[in-house]
């Protein structure tokens, strides 16, 4: 594996930033957005309910750490979209770039992409509305680590789904988040949750970062084990997603689906 | 014995029940410049599909400078080049750019005084920050054939290269790659429907008909040994009537 190429793919996605505010702004607008809505709801929740409860570490710090693994994901899946977007495949794999280099290329550039709107959204959770990241302690490393991985994996399977079943199917990988979301138990404790939801977000590592961070907020004792087993399935998702990936590459090599990829589909 | 650049032995592909490539055996040597003839569909661009590790050949090898690509495919590629009318640069880098990032990728070496040599070389020093894809088809080509040279390839496969360029620039771009040839290092595969220029630059051609070789030999010599005038007499000929060439 040679760093060099790894570098090629995120200095093409620095070409394309420096010169495109549709590819920039996106890195920080939405998630910005989004800390205001949630911001003022907080806010507003606040003086309405008279039990004293801080929204503001509970809500608001859901929602940043929610969007930063969207960020993630979408970096991931946005840079290898370039790829399809400029029907780049050709010249990308007839070289001597190997699937990991460039699968490292998308990780490296979405770590950049998503450290940008992780830094927008604190600057203005903190300024406006007070959020303070000292209330999480030592524990935001692993949650956003975990968080991380799990986005890193989703990302790698999207770019595998777009790569098998054409351009078209970029639209399965934007509302993944929201998928995720009502079984991530961003907003609410998982025992909200109906029994067989609840099996399924024992299966996802965003559920424990927001359950424990619950608990962290609550003055409770943060589970590390927990913490421990959302590490483990992001890591093996990781390992499923480079692994899905390869084989959708080789597929598509043994069908001439990369060599005719804007065709959509050879079969 | 020198190894050659290339050798292809027994390659198939097939698409389901359509063959597409069938037992195709050949060399390219240092120095050489070999013609892949043939009508639409006799199976050109799937043979360098293969040749470029895009396409998995359902049966044979494929060997560059000795190396097995089904074994050590980026090993094989990193001396491999290529340029094709249906694979432009990405339209939304300059010209610049996009020979940075396939500079990095194909990791050269002094990569700003080569990527300085190559836009004097074709012409697109006046072009170096203009993205891609506002170019004309010509310029994109040009633009195409530098960074095919990005590595100095010592195998360089060649899908209609000047398909979109204008008799002169065309005639400048054959030139240049006969100079590069000359030198006795790279070997390359040519593919064209252009059999003036066939005849101009290749050293051997062989003819493809439904994805197996008819014919073989010295293009200026070949058309005469079949009673043609021209290799554009003969193409056509093959084209027509290829189970009178063997052809199925």
């Amino acid at each position: 594996m040679r760093l060099v190429r790894t570098g090629a793919v995120l200095l093409r996605y620095l070409y394309l930033l420096r010169g495109s505010p549709a590819r920039w702004l996106p890195l920080f607008v939405w998630v910005a957005i989004d800390i205001l809505l949630w911001g003022f709801i907080t806010k507003y929740l606040n003086s309405i309910t008279t039990s004293g409860l801080n929204f503001v570490p509970r809500l608001l710090g859901a929602v940043l750490f929610f969007d930063f693994f969207v960020r993630v994901l979408h970096g991931v899946a946005g840079v290898f979209f370039e790829d399809v977007w400029s029907r780049n495949f050709l010249n990308t794999f007839a070289s001597p770039l190997l699937i990991s280099e460039y699968l490292g290329g998308l990780v490296v550039t979405s770590v950049g992409s998503s450290i940008v709107g992780l830094i927008v959204m604190l600057l203005l959770a903190t300024g406006f509305f007070g959020l303070s990241f000292a209330v999480y302690g030592l524990m935001v490393f692993p949650f956003l680590m975990i968080l991380f991985l799990f986005g890193i994996a989703l990302g790698i399977v999207g770019c595998a789904i777009v790569m098998r079943f054409g351009p078209a199917s970029e639209w399965f990988i934007w509302p993944i988040p929201a998928m995720i979301s009502p079984f991530a138990g961003v907003f609410y404790p998982l025992s909200t949750l109906p029994e067989w939801m609840q099996v399924i977000s024992r299966l996802l590592p965003p559920a424990y970062v927001f359950e424990e961070m619950r608990k962290l907020v609550a003055g409770s004792a943060v589970s590390m084990s927990s913490l421990a087993i959302a590490a483990f399935l992001a890591i093996v998702y990781i390992a499923l997603a480079c692994w899905l990936f390869t084989r959708v590459f080789r597929y598509a090599v043994r069908t001439g689906l990369i060599a005719r990829y804007s065709a959509e589909s050879v079969s | 014995m020198e190894v050659p650049v290339l050798d292809v032995k027994g390659l198939g592909k097939n698409y389901r029940d359509k063959i597409a490539v069938e037992s195709l055996s050949f060399q390219v040597g240092r120095g050489e410049i070999l013609g892949l003839l043939g009508p639409n569909g006799a199976g050109k661009t799937t043979t360098i599909n293969m040749i470029l590790g895009v396409l998995e050949p359902g049966s044979g090898s494929i060997r560059i400078e000795g190396i097995d690509l089904a074994k050590a495919r980026s090993k094989a590629l990193e001396r491999t080049n290529f340029a094709a009318v249906y694979a432009p640069l990405p339209g939304n880098l300059t010209v610049r750019q996009n020979l940075q990032v396939f500079g990095m990728i194909y990791g050269i070496r002094n990569r700003q005084e080569r990527i300085a040599a190559l836009l004097q070389e074709f012409e697109l020093e006046e072009f170096q920050n203009t993205k891609s894809g506002v170019l004309s088809s010509g310029e994109q080509t040009r633009v195409a054939l530098a960074k095919a040279m990005l590595n100095e390839p010592h195998l360089l496969l060649l899908d209609e290269p000047t398909a979109s360029l204008d008799p002169a620039t065309a005639s400048d771009i054959r030139r240049k790659i006969r100079t590069i040839v000359e030198k006795g290092v790279c070997g390359v595969l040519w593919t064209s429907h252009n059999m003036y220029e066939v005849s101009e630059v290749c050293d051997r051609v062989l003819f493809l008909s439904h994805g197996k070789v008819l014919l073989e030999g010295d293009p200026k010599v070949l058309p005469g040994e079949h009673g043609k005038e021209t290799l554009e007499e003969l193409f056509i000929s093959v084209a027509r009537e290829p189970l009178v060439y063997g052809g199925s």
